[in-house]
């Protein structure tokens, strides 16, 4: 199993081989975002801005308006709220085609806590316009995402998780942006949709039904923005109940998104969020993190037997 | 470096004509700022008449010298510039403001011609430019890259990160001018050395030796001095490909330079003139002009 944050770095790397327009700028995290892997395979590609995520994505900004196709590196967390001002101005109302590179998003960040958890990402960005927002499953997905990131011309900003995830593809996979991607498919009234690396665990919470005989459709959403609209609904027919599963707080991530649409097209469709509660999290061991705030693998299994519709 | 002295009579002009556009736009809108786009016209006009190679006809031009327009609140003097340099009629300024104009209250480089960045949140213009100025180095593009910031804005943190980065990669292709006219929107109060009634943003900061510190060639001017304003101007783009530093020209204006009822105050930061005062505005800048 390789880290999305590693597969990024390697595909940037073969890319940059090819893409003169690639250009990976680093805030100096680039062993920890893996540029490092971009800077040591093709030197001119990579730009160090320093511990300055403004004026990188700025300069980013000013890159593109010349032809280029910056990534910009850094934690999330520091793009989406130390950035957010330049990101809004100079990226998103201006449709440049800069790409945002979010290693460590999420709640797991090997320990660090507060500083670092990137968890209001989907919130933030979902409300800039033109922006496109990826959260891929695994690292094939991840693979698949960024190479047509690094053609797409327009904003957009990809989580890059910063560890390891059990495989939720295989090498046949196809990546079509915006699409939900059905997983397993049932006839139960209660329909899951997770997002990001989070569907690795939700798969595995689902395996763990599975053995009990209890069998859920399950959709993955890789594209939170523009998400196909009328391809979730299609996949809600029938159901009585959907629950979503996600990294992120429960405030405007997958939860609303679907909630929204239920509501949009007045579904009668209970809608429960597993995500992250309003609060401010803690420094900890992933399975602890998972554990604590109710998204590991048995944890979400839990929780989801509490909404299975009534035999 | 020789200036054509004989031109100067003919940038003035310009100048008077684009502070009373500035006005009268502002007027007509209800909306908009003044004392910055009046500090800032003479740097614009010499800027946009002189130094700037760039084709109105074809705003886009790939190898055009850049301008960003970092402090952009102040862009009703850039659009005034830009219409007088042929970017679009003059008389698309009364549309400034209006819903469903070109011209925004901050620049939108997808709505106006001639306009490289969008900006009007301050502090951002730099990096922009930087970017543009190293995407160039990159390319071996001969242009040159130009960016007016406000002393105000300087106060944004921001700033200081692209003035930390420039130097590292000797973006000698990077012009930074900052419109030094004193004053900010409300500011810090007078003491007995300030220059006007609220006391100067950056006052009590040696600029010239702040710059040099960080790495960049510094010159010093003011910018209501025409000779002057031309002599930096050549000077700034000599420097690309010759020094490895950015410059940066600390220019020393008024804020509402101009006009009599603007001049030297912070209350016309922005602001909306009554009859009295437009028809004051239109002696003092275009009855000199029609008697010269």
């Amino acid at each position: 199993m390789k880290a999305q944050r590693q597969v990024w770095g390697e595909t940037l790397a073969e890319l940059a081989g090819t893409d003169q327009r690639l250009v990976v700028l680093d805030g100096d995290l680039a062993t920890s975002t893996r540029a490092d892997i971009v800077a040591d395979a093709h030197p001119d590609s990579f730009i160090q801005v320093g511990i300055a995520e403004q004026n990188m994505v700025g300069m980013a900004f000013g890159l593109s308006t010349l032809g280029y196709r910056p990534w910009v590196s850094s934690f999330g967390v520091f793009l989406t709220n130390r950035a957010l001002d330049q990101v809004r101005m100079l990226v998103s109302q201006t449709k440049a085609p800069v790409r945002l590179a979010a290693a460590y998003s999420g709640l797991l960040n090997g320990a660090s806590g507060k500083t670092h958890q990137d968890i209001e990402d989907f919130a933030i960005m979902r409300a800039m316009p033109n922006m496109t927002v990826l959260a891929p499953a695994d690292e094939i997905e991840a693979a698949h995402a960024i190479r047509w990131a690094a053609d797409h011309d327009g904003p957009l900003y990809i989580r890059l998780a910063r560890d390891p995830v059990p495989p939720v593809f295989d090498q046949n996979y196809t990546f079509t942006p915006g699409e939900p991607v059905l997983l397993r498919n049932s006839d139960n009234g209660l329909v899951i949709i997770s997002t990001g690396v989070q569907t690795a665990r939700t798969t595995a919470a689902l395996d763990l039904l599975h053995a009990d005989g209890i069998h859920l459709r399950h959709l993955h959403l890789h594209t939170l923005k523009p998400a196909n609209a009328d391809a979730i609904i299609t996949h809600l027919a029938g159901a009585s109940a959907v629950c979503t599963v996600e990294e992120h707080t429960i405030i405007g991530g997958l939860g609303e998104l679907v909630s929204d649409l239920v509501t949009r097209d007045g579904l009668g469709v209970r809608v429960t969020r597993i995500g992250l509660d309003d609060r401010w999290s803690e420094s900890g061991p992933n399975d602890f993190l998972l554990d604590k705030h109710g998204l590991s693998p048995h944890r979400v299994a839990d929780r989801l037997r509490r909404l299975l519709p009534a035999a | 470096m020789h200036i054509d002295e004989t031109d100067i009579p003919r940038l003035e002009a310009l100048a008077r004509e684009g502070r009373w556009l500035v006005i009268d736009t502002v007027t007509t809108s209800k909306a908009g700022h003044v004392g910055g786009p009046l500090s800032a016209m003479d740097l614009l006009v010499a800027l946009y008449f002189t130094q700037l190679r760039i084709d109105p006809d074809h705003p886009r031009e790939p190898d055009r010298d850049r301008f960003v327009l970092s402090k952009g609140h102040c862009s009703i003097g850039l659009y005034s510039v830009l219409a007088l340099r042929g970017y679009f009629p003059v008389g698309e300024l009364a549309t400034f403001d209006q819903g469903d104009s070109r011209l925004q209250g901050h620049p939108d480089m997808l709505l106006t011609p001639g306009v490289d960045a969008s900006t009007g949140s301050l502090g951002q213009g730099l990096s922009a430019a930087c970017g543009m100025a190293l995407g160039a180095k990159r390319l071996g593009k001969d242009f040159h890259t130009w960016v007016m910031l406000g002393d105000g804005e300087i106060e944004e943190g921001m700033v200081w990160e692209s003035v930390l980065c420039a130097p590292r990669y000797r973006l000698d292709n990077l012009t930074a001018i900052i419109d030094v006219n004193g004053l900010q929107q409300y500011g810090w109060p007078a003491a007995a050395a300030d220059r006007f009634d609220r006391s100067e943003p950056v006052g009590h900061v040696d600029l010239p030796a702040v710059f040099r510190g960080f790495g960049w060639n510094t010159i010093s001017i003011n910018g209501h001095d025409f000779t002057q304003i031309l002599s930096a101007l050549d000077q700034a783009a000599g420097h690309r490909g010759v020094t490895g530093k950015p410059t940066v020209i600390l220019a020393r204006t008024e804020k509402g330079h101009g006009l009599t009822f603007t001049a030297g105050t912070y209350k016309w930061h922005n602001g909306v003139a009554n009859a009295d005062q437009l028809a004051a505005a239109k002696k003092e800048l275009r009855d000199v002009e029609h008697a010269a």
